[in-house]
């Protein structure tokens, strides 16, 4: 390996481990009786806020980078992809085992009384092709069809936010704000869309 | 006085009862001892409603920790954190406390709680309570039957609902200024519900007054009802011809009834109400199945006759 690879390996390293914290913040607060007194909705919560956040992260890079000019961004848009569907994975985990406990008439009674539910899922299917297309070999054997699949992140997005709002009591200061954040780099894309299609326009 | 024990609630879920009563001896007496260590003689192992006889209606269910209940509590005049409401909730201002009773009754006015108390023999009363965001757990309150204060203040026969405010205190409830809910909080129960004997106003909980994130200093406790309508800090009881608009029916009526009655056949709109999270069960243990009326149907499921409780929500 050369100085420059090495240099990106412990960079990479020293993010995925910061990318972890969430999840290791859980173990030890789980192991210590430090999740309160309703344990099952801090783990489901947490996990649940965590996948929503990378999922945002993710998003922003593509602005980030665009605005600063710094290509490296791309380096990471990868892991905090990943990183999102890692912490959704286990928000669904949290939910079949130790909500339903497995059991598909609960699940299934879940979907007819509780929209919310319908969304994570819907949330969750969507992201699953963006996971396992991840890896570089695939991604090259896909072409152009990975970019357009890719952008399934979009709508994962928009029904993950969705899914908290439809879960809210009253307080909805959170969900908006997830809403707002969504909405700004969905709509940020949608103006760089137009701007290129009209320009082609006019070229024709 | 026969006892009824709710007939749905499953023997294992029971723990039995001389080895229930033996945990809470043994508890108490360990919490003696340490308080005999570190406190002075005065104060030492005696909690202050100890004394407390247990009243009719209660039951032997296994009692949610202390550190559980008190830390766990949606108080949204001080947060919509159910955690942060612990620390915040100390702001309370609770004494003096005065309790207006008005409307339709023979005796209105603005009483000090010292007075509205007084007469009453508090009991202990071990109940399931049950949030309507589908978690519970099972509170010893210390009370008495708000029956016996209805009674006391003699409505007149025009009364046929009774409404309660909370404290309106924005200068310690930061809630109160901000617009989660319509401030003061309101509740209100048809005279019949008042009146019946499971209905309870505490001033207490696990032999000690009532923790101010609980309710200080004085709450209602409807067993039977999604614990939003058990309102807390009450300054005002109001007796009404009419049916009172509450404040979380004012906030989303396509959501939150008057009645609020515990049911698993009727989700709210947004989220199943078939089962329920128990406080303090370990975490991979199964949720526990909700039951009509919070397990007290037996008791309250007359007061409904007739009603279809789909729509009556």
């Amino acid at each position: 390996m050369n100085s420059r690879k090495i240099k990106w390996f412990f960079i990479k390293s020293v993010v995925l481990l910061l990318c972890m914290t969430p999840l290791f913040y859980l173990v030890y607060e789980g192991l210590n009786d430090g999740l309160g007194a309703n344990p099952v909705e801090t783990i489901h919560f947490t996990l649940g806020d965590w996948a929503l956040r990378f999922l945002c992260l993710t998003l922003l890079l593509t602005p980030l980078r665009h605005y600063t000019g710094q290509s490296w961004i791309n380096r990471f848009r990868r892991m905090l992809g990943l990183f999102g569907f890692f912490y959704a994975s286990l928000h669904l985990s949290a939910y079949v085992i130790l909500d339903i406990a497995f059991s598909w008439d609960f699940f299934l009674t879940d979907l007819a009384e509780s929209p919310y539910i319908l969304f994570g899922v819907a949330t969750f299917v969507l992201m699953m092709p963006l996971a396992v297309t991840s890896p570089y070999k695939i991604r090259k054997t896909m072409g152009a069809n990975w970019k357009k699949l890719h952008r399934l992140v979009y709508p994962a997005a928009i029904l993950a936010v969705l899914h908290y709002f439809f879960l809210v009591k009253s307080d909805l200061t959170q969900p908006v704000l997830y809403a707002a954040i969504v909405g700004m780099l969905l709509l940020w894309r949608l103006g760089k869309w137009i701007r290129k299609n009209s320009v082609i326009t006019q070229r024709i | 006085m026969l006892i009824k024990k709710p007939a749905s609630i499953q023997n294992s879920e029971i723990t039995p009862q001389p080895i229930f009563n033996s945990r809470r001896k043994i508890i108490k007496s360990a919490m003696g001892m340490s308080a005999l260590l570190f406190l002075d003689k005065a104060q030492a192992g005696i909690k202050k409603y100890q004394q407390v006889p247990v009243g009719p209606y209660s039951s032997d269910l296994s009692v949610t920790d202390f550190e559980d209940v008190s830390s766990y509590t949606n108080y949204y005049e001080f947060t919509t954190n159910k955690t942060d409401s612990t620390v915040l909730a100390q702001a309370l201002k609770i004494k003096p406390w005065q309790l207006e009773i008005a409307g339709e009754v023979e005796k209105p006015g603005i009483y000090n709680l010292e007075d509205i108390l007084k007469p009453h023999p508090l009991e202990e009363r071990i109940y399931r309570f049950r949030c309507v965001e589908a978690w519970s757990m099972v509170v010893p309150w210390i009370g008495f039957p708000l029956k016996a204060l209805i009674k006391r203040f003699q409505p007149t026969s025009r009364a046929r609902y009774v409404e309660f405010t909370t404290v309106y205190q924005p200068e310690n409830m930061p809630g109160q200024r901000g617009r989660a809910l319509n401030w003061p909080y309101t509740e209100g129960l048809r005279m019949d519900e008042a009146m019946h004997p499971l209905t309870l106003l505490a001033t207490g909980m696990y032999d000690e007054d009532l923790p101010k994130q609980n309710g200080a200093p004085l709450r209602l406790v409807v067993p039977w009802k999604y614990g939003f309508k058990s309102i807390k800090a009450i300054v005002k009881i109001n007796f009404l011809q009419s049916m009172p608009q509450t404040a979380w029916n004012k906030k989303a009526p396509q959501e939150y009834g008057f009645y609020a009655n515990v049911n698993p056949e009727v989700p709210h709109p947004r989220w199943s109400q078939a089962r329920e999270r128990v406080l303090g069960a370990s975490i991979f243990s199964s949720k526990r199945n909700t039951e009509l009326f919070n397990g007290y149907a037996d008791e309250v499921a007359s007061l409904y006759k007739g009603m279809d409780l789909r729509k009556y929500f």
